[in-house]
């Protein structure tokens, strides 16, 4: 009985990781595709003869070297780099203290601050950017990457508070009552209660504020259109693609390489970005 | 705790008091970077969306709902809406299913293994969308990718993937599939712990079957979190931009355009921004209707 028991589950696993495979398939062959193209010799990637799925003639790094010296496609990385991070600093500020402030300190109207916030997500990016178009022109931003520090905030605040009132919330009274009790002022309980307990909340924070920013396309490619200027989407995008001539190995390179950032990052923090997600609506 | 307080209070009272007082300002200064983010950059361009789309082309004169009477009255408009609508409702279905049967593999697997490919499957939703937009372009390219020598190596017909308006929507959607699956199977997964161990238990002491299992235990303790995955899903597949942006372009001839494609069309490449407003504002009632929905039932959760 118990081996027949034990059967059972070898094969439940056995049959779970045969279906495993179409997802993988369908997830990994866009990524496959996009970097042995980037490896590939121009010549190859136009040739109709033989298999396309493995590289015939010896790999390539022309499109890479293309990549990073012929286009402005380090100083693209550079600025998205530059954006995601103040926007990450911003977004971390603003959303810690009103995280804090809506979870622990009661005020007027505090209760219907969650819904409030959850309510920005009607206003998304497809129907914001147009009256933004009007804001970063008379500000004089048009053309400029400044424009986007105070965009990305209105897609990353609501969520990060969102996330950090749950993990708030979640923290016993006990602790900031004995530390208020202490003599501790609200700035310290929150820098030395609050902000260590809720570590894991912080990361999950800092990490979704850092890839939205940096993958970001609509707000950079409505607004910016000097190639010095560009982020690393709407730079790709608008410059490796030109006329009916599309340079696919420098177009696939460029992608993948300017994706690598993220992918890493999620890769080392990716345990603690799931449970700060799922949170929220799992009760 | 209170036995502390008190004992504490003896001490130092008044201290503790007026810091109590100090509470309210102190949660006023705290929230207000919030409250003027949110009302300067959210709330007051959404209004202003609405005045801009009461205006005319050289937003100089006051035309009253002309911007959206003439768009009623496109026949393009009515394209849009369609193409923004069966786009949402296609892939959020296989979004939906896709992830739930994607959750229910991962969880039968050990831990190590879960562990790892569930962190693979979540790839096409980390990578930034715009940029494995232009991957797909790639790949659904007619003579030279990957697709069509499939289908040739099949014996099929090559197909004209983006040039072709029904295999357009397609490609477009099949995008948004892959981006958006891993979504659904991390929330799923996530769920699919929090069903305790022993409600199985008791349905395999009444002899229920694997299937029977699913339909009366999984999926009852699942159906509230499928609810608000699904309508989150659908607010930002309805307004999904990049996609479509990428892929076609809306085209061939507006057949793929999405309310935010379009709206960008004719509100920044046509400079016509209060119509291209009013585009954009006939999104406004169906993400109301998900945000509402997703709030109810996270408000109901609370009770």
């Amino acid at each position: 009985m118990s081996l027949t028991l034990v059967q059972q589950k070898k094969r439940k696993i056995t049959y779970s990781y045969l279906g495993l495979v179409p997802f993988l398939v369908f997830f990994l062959f866009p990524l496959y595709w996009m970097l042995i193209t980037a490896f590939k010799p121009d010549s190859e990637i136009t040739s109709l003869k033989g298999i396309p799925f493995i590289i015939h003639s010896v790999p390539t790094l022309d499109h890479f070297k293309f990549i990073l010296f012929k286009t402005r496609f380090i100083q693209w990385f550079w600025n998205s780099f530059q954006i995601a991070i103040v926007v990450t600093i911003i977004t971390m500020i603003v959303s810690i203290l009103g995280a804090y402030a809506i979870s622990r300190l009661r005020f007027l109207g505090s209760r219907y601050f969650g819904v409030g916030i959850f309510c920005t997500y009607l206003v998304p990016p497809a129907l914001l950017f147009i009256p933004f178009y009007k804001v970063v022109g008379i500000l004089g931003l048009i053309n400029t990457k400044w424009c986007l520090l105070f965009l990305y905030p209105t897609l990353t605040v609501p969520f990060c508070t969102w996330i950090l009132i749950g993990y708030f919330t979640a923290i016993p009274r006990a602790l900031d009552e004995a530390a208020f009790v202490d003599g501790a002022t609200y700035i310290q309980m929150l820098t030395r209660v609050f902000l260590p307990v809720a570590a894991p909340g912080l990361i999950a924070s800092t990490l979704f504020a850092f890839t939205v920013s940096w993958a970001q396309f609509l707000y950079p490619l409505a607004y910016i259109y000097r190639d010095e200027e560009k982020v690393l989407t709407n730079g790709i995008y608008t410059t490796l693609i030109r006329g009916d001539v599309y340079h696919w190995g420098e177009l696939m390179g460029g992608a993948l390489l300017a994706s690598v950032p993220v992918v890493v990052l999620f890769a080392f923090l990716m345990d603690y970005y799931i449970a700060g997600l799922t949170r929220g609506t799992i009760k | 705790m209170v036995t502390i307080a008190s004992t504490v209070n003896g001490r130092s009272s008044p201290g503790i008091l007026s810091r109590l007082k100090s509470r309210r300002y102190a949660a006023y200064w705290m929230v207000l970077p919030l409250v003027i983010l949110i009302a300067g950059l959210v709330v007051y361009p959404f209004v202003y969306s609405v005045y801009l789309s009461f205006e005319n082309k050289a937003e100089t004169k006051f035309v009253g709902l002309k911007n959206y009477k003439r768009l009623l009255n496109y026949k393009t408009f009515w394209l849009v809406t369609g193409n923004s609508f069966r786009f949402t409702l296609t892939a959020v279905f296989f979004k939906a299913t896709l992830g739930l049967i994607l959750a229910l593999i991962l969880n039968n697997l050990p831990f190590g293994g879960q562990r790892i490919w569930r962190g693979v499957s979540l790839i096409p939703w980390v990578m930034p969308l715009a940029l494995s937009s232009m991957g797909w372009w790639w790949i659904f390219e007619p003579t030279h990718s990957a697709i069509n020598w499939i289908i040739v190596q099949f014996g099929g017909t090559p197909k004209p993937w983006l040039s072709d308006p029904f295999w357009a929507r397609v490609s477009c959607i099949v995008t948004n599939i892959w981006f958006g699956t891993p979504f659904f199977m991390i929330m799923y997964l996530a769920g699919l712990k929090s069903i305790p161990e022993s409600l199985y238990e008791a349905a395999q002491i009444d002899g229920a079957r694997a299937l029977q299992r699913f339909r009366y235990v999984t999926f009852p303790m699942l159906s509230k979190l499928i609810g608000i995955t699904v309508m989150f899903s659908t607010i930002v597949t309805f307004a999904n931009f990049d996609i479509v942006r990428i892929l076609t372009r809306g085209g061939p001839r507006y057949t793929t355009h999405l309310f935010g494609t379009y709206a960008f069309n004719i509100g920044i490449e046509s400079g016509h921004l209060p119509r291209g407003s009013a585009v954009a504002l006939f999104m406004f009632p169906v993400l109301g209707l998900a945000a509402f929905f997703i709030l109810r039932n996270i408000a109901r959760g609370e009770e």
